[in-house]
């Protein structure tokens, strides 16, 4: 079992054609995804990867029965690329792009809600289940298939927390990288649901960082909804205060969103935290007691 | 600071798409340029000119004519009027003696850093006298996924202050994304700030031209403050501040040539023309990481083991040599460095590539400082070994802990 994709998502990719498209397409492939077709409007027809390249995604879904679109198309594209995905029955978008406007973002999330389509990102490394499927921009030999579940607004500590835990043995049920923009299409909450419905996951780590509300949101969800063990992470302590850190959502806006606040909120919902992105592992293994 | 000041709400050097706009921070314009933006969207705002000149300053009085005139300095800082930086004129002297003062000269206000921002040009404004003073602001509330916009009676203040001292004083309305703004939400916002007669449709009007403006041109914030109500009994905004979403730079054209490098930092801007994001600190660890969020963890991690990071700076994940290069070069300009710590977890990018930038990038730039680097990842035991067999002095690490601590012990000793 796994959260949002298995063996079995048959998975189209938007933005095909294009060099990160390509290469990350292969790269799924290479790790076993069941990759089903490719998009990029007036290429259709053409081959690319063993796949067959469609020019809109509403001819792959009837074509394949594809139910998942990984986007890799440049950020003025990105609201057209998801919105077109959606309308065309896909359930699961997972955007890559980074750079996105924020505007955009409002009408597409407002949009999907009403539709009931989930969407991953943007500006995110995206969701893997290790062993079985691989949508996005991670190296798939860190992961190992198992027990804990990884959710992130960041795509390189995503991969900190995945190493510790496949060297600890532990293995990931899936990962999922929800992105470093201010307006996401899923947050910490919408995951962690998923993770605690989901048998495969035994233990969560959350990794989040400065900006906005979602970890606090997060706390509160966890005290009342999650039974399984959580360990939580926040980056940017040392952050100056106005100052945004590389991803557009990673800013304290007067004063609030601070790690020390984050931190505090999770801490008082009695989630486990390490303060230092080293100890995640370590961390995991005291509050499981696995060996 | 307003709630809203602080705000950078911004986008991101793309590693998707190639781009001639400084994408990785929120575009503030001026208040003479966000008033003629106003002025275009027909808001009500006084008549002004832009001059960067005594005598331009002088003629622009003839030219609005009347006998009192607002001179503004404009820099990318509020608390100007504390700081000295707005004065109400009525002779020639006076306002040669301001520009004197202030043309070329750097204003400090309460929201500048100790050097303050660079003064280049004053606008000219005619007067009008105020009856009340209002406050009306919006930005994008993360929460609610909504443009959100908030109004206070407490015209003036900062909105954070009312927000933290009376915040029964503040009245929003949230904007649906599908639908937009209604006048009706502006009527009740009116209605809750106790205005009156023609201030309420006037407001309602205001509040519909706003948020097409907020729309169309990819605003991250908007703030007027103070909105007055003048002595005739009319709505007019006196202040005026905008930012633009930097990620929708690309189709805002007009807005971006609107761009003022000068109130900028220098050195963050070196930064994003390479597609680096970087912020400098205070401390004397130069950090070089991949990745928005392990730049920020290295640095968190630097703090906890006792030492001090001097900048956060994201190599991005197509960190090539030229990138390294460069990177060496902005970390190595703050004076305080006393060490570089290099942190690349190797996802798309391979650490073997990375390691003949960082040789190149020593031996070109010259770097007499302890280096050392931690690699992890796509190709991390090529990369080490190709550091081991150069003749550039690097330390390597053996972990995150590890590379922590020889960085700071490398610091102490330097």
């Amino acid at each position: 079992m796994s959260v949002l994709v298995d063996a079995a998502t048959r998975v189209i990719c938007q933005g095909f054609t294009g060099a990160q498209g390509r290469l990350h397409t292969e790269e799924s492939i290479a790790y076993g995804t069941r990759m089903v077709a490719g998009i990029t409007p007036g290429k259709g027809g053409q081959i690319l990867l063993g796949l067959p390249v469609f020019d809109r995604v509403q001819q792959a879904v009837d074509a394949t029965g594809a139910d998942a679109s990984v986007i890799y198309v440049p950020a003025p594209f990105a609201k057209d690329a998801i919105l077109e995905a959606a309308a065309a029955g896909i359930k699961l978008i997972v955007c890559i792009t980074e750079g996105v406007p924020v505007l955009d973002m409002l009408l597409v999330k407002a949009s999907l809600d009403a539709r009931g389509v989930r969407l991953i990102g943007p500006n995110c490394p995206g969701v893997i289940t290790p062993g079985e499927c691989k949508l996005g921009i991670m190296p798939g030999d860190i992961h190992l298939p198992g027990r804990v579940g990884i959710v992130s607004r960041s795509g390189t500590l995503t991969y900190e927390a995945v190493k510790q835990t496949t060297d600890l043995g532990f293995g990931q049920s899936s990962c999922v990288g929800i992105g470093g923009d201010p307006v996401p299409g899923s947050n910490f909450i919408d995951i962690l649901g998923m993770f605690e419905q989901d048998p495969a996951t035994e233990a969560i780590v959350m990794v989040g960082e400065i900006g906005g509300s979602a970890e606090d949101e997060a706390a509160s969800f966890i005290k009342t909804s999650v039974t399984k063990p959580v360990v939580a992470y926040i980056a940017g302590v040392t952050a100056p205060p106005g100052k945004r850190m590389g991803h557009a959502g990673a800013i304290i806006a007067s004063g609030k969103g601070t790690a020390d606040e984050k931190f505090a909120s999770l801490e008082a919902a009695g989630v486990a935290t390490v303060k230092s992105l080293a100890d995640i592992g370590a961390r995991l293994q005291e509050v499981t007691a696995w060996a | 600071m307003s709630p809203i000041s602080g705000v950078k709400l911004s986008g991101t050097s793309s590693a998707l798409i190639g781009t001639d706009y400084p994408l990785d921070q929120a575009m503030n314009l001026h208040e003479y340029q966000a008033k003629q933006l106003f002025a275009e969207y027909g808001l009500p705002v006084s008549r002004g000119l832009a001059v960067d000149t005594a005598d331009a300053a002088l003629a622009a009085t003839k030219d609005l004519g009347g006998e009192r005139w607002v001179l503004k300095v404009q820099i990318h800082a509020g608390g100007r009027g504390k700081a000295g930086g707005v004065r109400l004129v009525t002779s020639a002297d006076e306002i040669r003696a301001f520009a004197a003062q202030h043309l070329g000269a750097n204003l400090v206000t309460a929201q500048t850093d100790a050097e303050g921002q660079p003064v280049n040009k004053i606008y000219v404004e005619t007067c009008v006298d105020i009856a009340r003073e209002l406050y009306l602001g919006a930005v994008i509330d993360r929460a609610s996924r909504r443009v959100i916009f908030m109004a206070s009676t407490e015209g003036g203040v900062e909105i954070e202050t009312v927000a933290e001292n009376t915040p029964e004083k503040i009245v929003q309305v949230l904007l649906d994304p599908l639908i937009g703004a209604s006048p009706y939400q502006g009527r009740e916002l009116a209605f809750q700030l106790g205005l009156e007669g023609k201030q309420i449709n006037q407001f309602a009007e205001l509040f519909m031209r706003l948020a097409r403006l907020f729309h169309e041109c990819d605003l991250s914030l908007l703030e007027i403050n103070p909105l007055i109500v003048t002595t005739e009994g009319d709505m007019h905004c006196l202040d005026a501040k905008v930012s633009i979403d930097g990620n929708a730079l690309y189709r805002q054209k007009k807005l971006a040539a609107m761009r003022d490098r000068s109130q900028e930092d220098s050195r963050e801007n070196q930064a994003s023309d390479f597609n680096l994001n970087y912020v400098a600190l205070e401390g004397n660890i130069g950090c070089m990481v991949n990745g928005a969020g392990l730049a920020m963890g290295t640095m968190d991690l630097v703090k906890l083991h006792g030492g001090a990071p001097a900048n956060f700076l994201d190599v991005g994940g197509g960190a090539t040599k030229e990138a390294v290069t460069e990177a060496f070069k902005i970390v190595l300009s703050d004076q305080a460095v006393r060490a570089v710590l290099i942190n690349i977890f190797g996802g798309i990018v391979q650490c073997d590539i990375i390691a003949e930038g960082i040789i190149g990038a020593v031996k070109e730039v010259g770097v007499k400082l302890p280096v050392v680097v931690r690699f992890e990842g796509n190709q991390a035991e090529a990369g080490l070994a190709k550091l081991a067999a150069s003749d550039v002095n690097i330390i390597a690490a053996t972990g995150l802990t590890d590379a922590v601590q020889q960085v700071i012990k490398a610091a102490g000793d330097a």
